[in-house]
């Protein structure tokens, strides 16, 4: 909302500064963005053209004389309308001019010119208020001019506009008076009353218009007929204060309208007379009704519409636009005025749909029922008095809101319970009559008369509010409520892993839940279905991801663009699905390497499946799984993995994640990634961390070393050779494989070291024979070993 | 005979003495004391002597070999010591060298103030609770005061998914979901950190961005007022941006709160005298809060006549930015390896 300081002068006496102004509205609450002067120029001046002569070195500019009263300047112009006698707006040498032009002496092509002539343009009235003329040439003063003073006053823009930033509830500051009231209350004033005053004539209007109101959505209908009009421009003040307020002035009819929405935050509507038959239907549209509007546009309406209507078809849309076919034109002569309250929710959803306009905020935010009547008899007194209208007799009145002040009953106690230090009970009093509420006292309890124009309060909470809001909260103490002792808990566990991790050395990324539908389904096998955004800011992010690894390939994607080759990063957050028909979101922590990987002791190495799968494992360890979980190959992978180089991982036979190599058409660097679905890892329980007695008897250290097919696994073997040793086999460890020269290449060397001890003595070499003899048996007996000696 | 030791002894010790190195002590050893040594020879001579004579010249020949003995004892010390020295010697390393590498990881600058934040509140006693991103209109809209078709809706333009389930564009629907899973409706003192989502996306707004929002619910006549709000996010500004900071607050309106207010601290750039930052206003906005509504509390089971309570909440995005002078808020998403890695140290006490 632009407030006008002008504009709202006429109903409260202030001489604030308007700087000081909007900070003391920001104070009780109301911010703003910005608070300047209408027009922000210095040293401007009326001038007089006296000679005006072409330039002698160019086709369009002009060599001028210009008389500013106390001088006479040498002035050289480009506008085409510059001539002998007009009486202009003159910068001075040393103006400055909105937009940080700053007004120098000079030499144009060989000629001096100390100053400049302005356009209206050049002053900084927006764009969109500019008449052609304004956009051609220089500003053209009236013959009443007077040169050496002040253009600025002399346009009437000498105005200061603050532009609020307000809050949804306050809808009864979309209005000058609404203004009022609030500068009233911090500055304790009283506005000033509106002038509504204006004659009548003829026969009533009730005699041949009717309205029918067929819709509970319309709370109030009045309409007034005005005769006779005549189409003009508007007087200079009306059209400063609605450009000032951010409206385009039209004429003196569509202004009028609009300066009244202005003042009382009533949005009108004016139909021409003549086009109307002589009854106003409010309905609710029907599904596919069409009604073409005011901008010339054809809209199909459903049945969340209000429309105005006649007995055959819709002639407006409630709240938001008119129609085309009633539409107020240059020789219109008689004027319908509607004055209307209809329900702000459905007023809202059609907006939306159509046009936000300064009427249908205003609607959406709630009326004032009285300004109802007020706003339409403003409209009669100023189409009266600026476009020589006779007003018709009468109101067609359909009226069915509440009217009286709203009362509420609070005490001191509770007010100052709330606030949390003590407001005096005569400052209290002091503030509803600063805001214009009438109370009675009885004991300890205020009655307050809330008046209808405060929408915005209906319970004790929003008086005390409006308490705290007018006397100030700058005195308030800060302190700890006194509250019972009691324990505060976190999620420990996503903390520990994002720690985990970070000691790993991996740099932690925080990225973007929605993607585009393309990447939604890659890198899982997993049965779902997508969720995709009704209303997509743009197709890129349109769906939930479900799985991070999406968002990381992004994010390396990125940076080895900007030449980062190593890449070791990870990320704990959600992935979203729908599944039999429910919809779900599970906690994932993903991590990707590519590169080199830093391993601390004086080197760094290549990443591999290796690296990523002690990465894994290290945080399966440190979550309590250790022994728990296996790498499990499988033949079905998604497809963006490598098929050798991949593995689901599986925690008490339970696949909670996937690692493993991206395919060669994914990426043709090497990259490595693990997602684990943390959710269903840590829905598994962990036995408590325990000590394990430490056996006072001596180890014994065994290797093993065999010729083995290929495709045998280590985990097979390793699982194989720890069935047979049973319960004396401590630790076993690959420490050697090798496929290179001197082995059938279907097979492999691989090598153990097996640790054998027990808890209650010392082993002996015959136990120990016996278990190896077992293992080797064993091996041979399963996988054909071929034992190397 | 006596001379002859006397002049062994005086040879000896002048010989051990100038020894240098352990080897050569070890010729004079034998060439003094060993089987053939000069020693072993006078002793075999002692035939020459009387017998009178023979014990007294034993004992002073043992006392010579004595004397021998302890004098290349000693200088077989030294000896050792040097040979140390001189080894460490030759193992000098320039310690200016470059060390050996241990990489750190980092966390996310948006994490590291969520956990400052979660751990100062657990400091006091709140629980940090969490819940669904995906949430319903019910939770992140109706039963938060705002019914179908409130205006307060427009700043919150959002994501659906379906009629009614979107992504939650607050952090208070957990709020909701706090207060209504507590049966025996008991005081609550929670926050809720973590990421929200509007339907907007330009210069300064993400459409996916974090915020933190926190509640205390008592009984009535615990009294929790506007003062015990302000008291606590002094607490929270002051360990989050600095000490010495002045809160301001300023009505406002949240649906979920009344009073509401927007609480603006101290320009911490300029300290109030004005700069670009705060827009020459000296003050910064920070945070959201406000005494709770009592429709929230009826809306989720709790008797506004037995509780009250209050609720604030804030953005971390712009937090972090502070925190960490980080001037765009889009680095904070674009997850650049060297934006990522600088945030790997111990934040300053």
């Amino acid at each position: 909302m632009k407030l006008s300081l002008n504009f709202v002068k006429d109903y409260i006496d202030i001489d604030t500064d308007v700087k000081t102004l909007a900070e003391d509205m920001t104070r009780v609450g109301n911010e703003y963005d910005s608070a300047e002067k209408f027009i922000n120029a210095t040293e401007l001046v009326i001038g007089e053209v006296k000679t005006c002569e072409m330039h002698p070195d160019s086709d369009h500019l002009h060599v001028c004389t210009v008389d500013i009263g106390d001088e006479i300047l040498n002035i050289v112009c480009g506008a085409p309308n510059v001539r002998k006698g007009l009486k202009v707006i003159v910068a001075k040498a040393g103006a400055t001019l909105p937009g940080d032009v700053k007004i120098k002496k000079g030499m144009i092509r060989g000629v001096e010119s100390n100053g400049m002539l302005c356009s209206i343009q050049e002053l900084g009235i927006e764009h969109k208020f500019l008449t052609d003329a304004d956009k051609n040439g220089i500003c053209e003063l009236g013959e009443d001019a007077v040169v050496g003073e002040d253009p600025i006053k002399y346009l009437g823009f000498d105005d200061s506009v603050i532009d609020f930033e307000l809050t949804a509830n306050r809808g009864d500051l979309l209005s000058i008076l609404g203004m009022a009231y609030e500068i009233g209350a911090i500055y304790d004033k009283t506005p000033k009353p509106i002038d509504t005053t204006y004659s009548e004539s003829g026969e009533d209007i009730n005699n041949n218009f009717k309205i029918e109101i067929k819709t509970e959505n319309c709370k109030a209908f009045l309409a007034k007929k005005v005769l006779n009009v005549t189409i003009k421009e508007s007087p200079k003040f009306i059209k400063n204060r609605l450009m000032a307020s951010g409206i385009r002035p039209i004429n003196n009819v569509v202004d009028i309208s609009n300066y009244v929405m202005l003042e009382t935050g009533q949005p009108l509507h004016f139909y021409d007379a003549d086009k109307l038959e002589n009854k106003i239907i409010v309905r609710m549209a029907e599904e596919n009704e069409k009604l073409t509007t005011l901008d010339g546009i054809e809209r199909t309406l459903d049945k969340n519409d209000i429309v105005i209507a006649n007995e055959k078809e819709a002639i407006g849309l409630a709240g938001v636009m008119g129609g085309l076919d009633t539409e107020v034109e240059n020789d219109t002569k008689n004027i319908l005025i509607e004055s209307a309250i209809f329900d702000s929710i459905k007023v809202r959803l059609t907006s939306k749909k159509i046009l936000r306009s300064e009427a249908s905020n205003r609607f959406e935010k709630g009326l004032d029922s009285n300004r109802t009547y007020m706003a339409i008899d403003r409209a009669c007194n100023l189409l009266e008095k600026y476009a020589d209208a006779k007003v018709v007799t009468g109101m067609a009145v359909y009226d069915k809101t509440e009217k009286e002040d709203k009362i509420i009953d609070i005490t001191y106690n509770q007010i100052n319970s709330v606030l949390g230090f003590n407001v005096p009970n005569e400052e209290i009093l002091n503030v509803f009559r600063k805001l214009g509420f009438t109370y009675t006292l009885k004991g300890e309890t205020i009655s307050v008369k809330v008046p209808r124009r405060r929408i915005d309060i209906s319970i004790k909470e929003d008086l005390i509010e409006e308490v705290g809001r007018i006397y100030g909260l700058d005195n308030i103490e800060g302190k700890l409520p006194v509250v019972d002792m009691k324990q505060g808990s976190f999620d420990k566990t996503t903390r520990e892993i994002r720690n985990k991790m970070v000691t790993l050395g991996l740099n932690e990324t925080l990225s973007y839940i929605l993607i585009n539908d393309k990447e939604v389904k890659k890198y899982t096998t997993d049965e779902f279905e997508e969720l995709r955004l009704l209303d997509p800011i743009t197709e890129d992010r349109n769906t939930l991801r479900y799985s991070i690894i999406p968002s990381l390939m992004k994010i390396y994607e990125y940076n080895k663009s900007h030449n980062q080759k190593d890449i070791s990063i990870f990320e704990i957050g959600k992935g979203f699905f729908k599944k039999n028909g429910e919809y779900g979101e599970n906690l994932k922590l993903c991590c990707l390497m590519t590169g080199n990987y830093y391993l601390g002791i004086d080197n760094k190495k290549k990443v591999d499946f290796y690296i990523i799968k002690g990465i894994a494992e290290e945080i399966l360890n440190y979550l309590g799984y250790e022994n728990r979980y296996s790498f499990v190959v499988k033949n079905t992978l998604p497809k963006e993995f490598h098929p050798y180089q991949t593995a689901e991982i599986s925690v008490n036979n339970d696949i909670v994640g996937i690692i493993g190599k991206l395919h060669p058409s994914i990426s043709k660097e090497d990259v490595y990634v693990f997602e684990i679905n943390l959710d269903k890892l840590l829905d598994k329980k962990v036995s408590k961390m325990k000590y394990k007695e430490i056996s006072k008897y001596p180890t014994i250290s065994k290797d093993i070393a065999m010729v083995i097919d290929k495709n045998i696994s280590s985990q097979e073997i390793a699982m194989a050779i720890k069935k047979a040793a049973g319960s004396l086999l401590l630790s076993t460890e690959v420490f050697d494989v090798y496929n290179g020269k001197g082995i059938d290449f279907n097979k492999k060397s691989i090598a153990f070291s097996l640790l054998f001890g027990a808890q209650d003595r010392t082993l002996t070499d015959e136990e120990i024979n016996n278990i190896m003899n077992k293992i080797i048996e064993n091996l041979e007996k399963k996988f054909n070993a071929e034992l190397r000696k | 005979m006596q001379e002859k030791l006397a002049e062994i002894r005086k040879n000896a010790k002048e010989k051990i003495g100038s020894v240098i190195d352990l080897q050569g002590l070890n010729e004079l050893k034998v060439k003094f004391l060993g089987k053939k040594g000069e020693l072993t020879e006078i002793l075999r001579s002692m035939g020459t002597i009387s017998a009178e004579e023979r014990p007294k010249f034993g004992s002073l020949v043992n006392e010579v070999r004595n004397e021998i003995e302890e004098a290349i004892k000693f200088a077989e010390e030294n000896l050792k010591e040097k040979e140390l020295e001189q080894k460490l010697e030759k193992e000098k390393i320039d310690i200016t060298l470059p060390s050996t590498k241990i990489k750190r990881g980092s966390k996310h600058p948006l994490n590291r103030v969520i956990e400052e934040i979660e751990d100062l509140f657990v400091s006091m006693g709140y629980d940090v609770v969490s819940g669904p991103e995906l949430e319903t209109d019910e939770f992140c809209f109706e039963r938060l005061n705002l019914p179908y078709g409130h205006p307060a809706r427009d700043m919150q333009d959002s994501f659906y998914i379906t009629d009614t389930l979107l992504l939650r564009t607050q952090t208070s629907a957990v709020q909701a979901r706090v207060m209504l899973a507590n049966e025996e409706k008991t005081p609550i003192r929670m926050i809720c950190t973590g990421k929200t989502y509007r339907r907007e996306d330009d210069a300064t707004h993400s459409h996916q961005f974090n915020q933190v929002e926190g509640l205390v619910i008592d009984r009535k006549e615990k009294n929790v007022s506007l003062a015990d709000l302000k008291g606590t996010l002094e607490v929270l500004v002051k360990k989050l941006l600095g000490e010495n900071l002045q809160l301001r607050f300023r009505p406002s309106y949240f649906p979920f709160t009344e009073p509401s207010y927007e609480v603006d601290v101290t320009c911490f750039k300029c300290g109030g005298k004005g700069c670009p930052l705060c827009k020459k206003t000296g003050w910064i906005e920070v945070l959201g809060a406000g005494i709770v509504h009592p429709n929230v509390l009826k809306l989720n089971g709790y008797d506004p006549e037995k509780y009250s309570g209050f609720a604030f909440g804030t953005g971390l995005d712009r937090l972090a930015m502070f925190k960490y002078a980080i001037p765009d808020m889009r680095l904070l998403y674009t997850n650049d390896i060297r934006f990522l890695s600088q945030f790997d140290r111990k934040d300053e006490a």
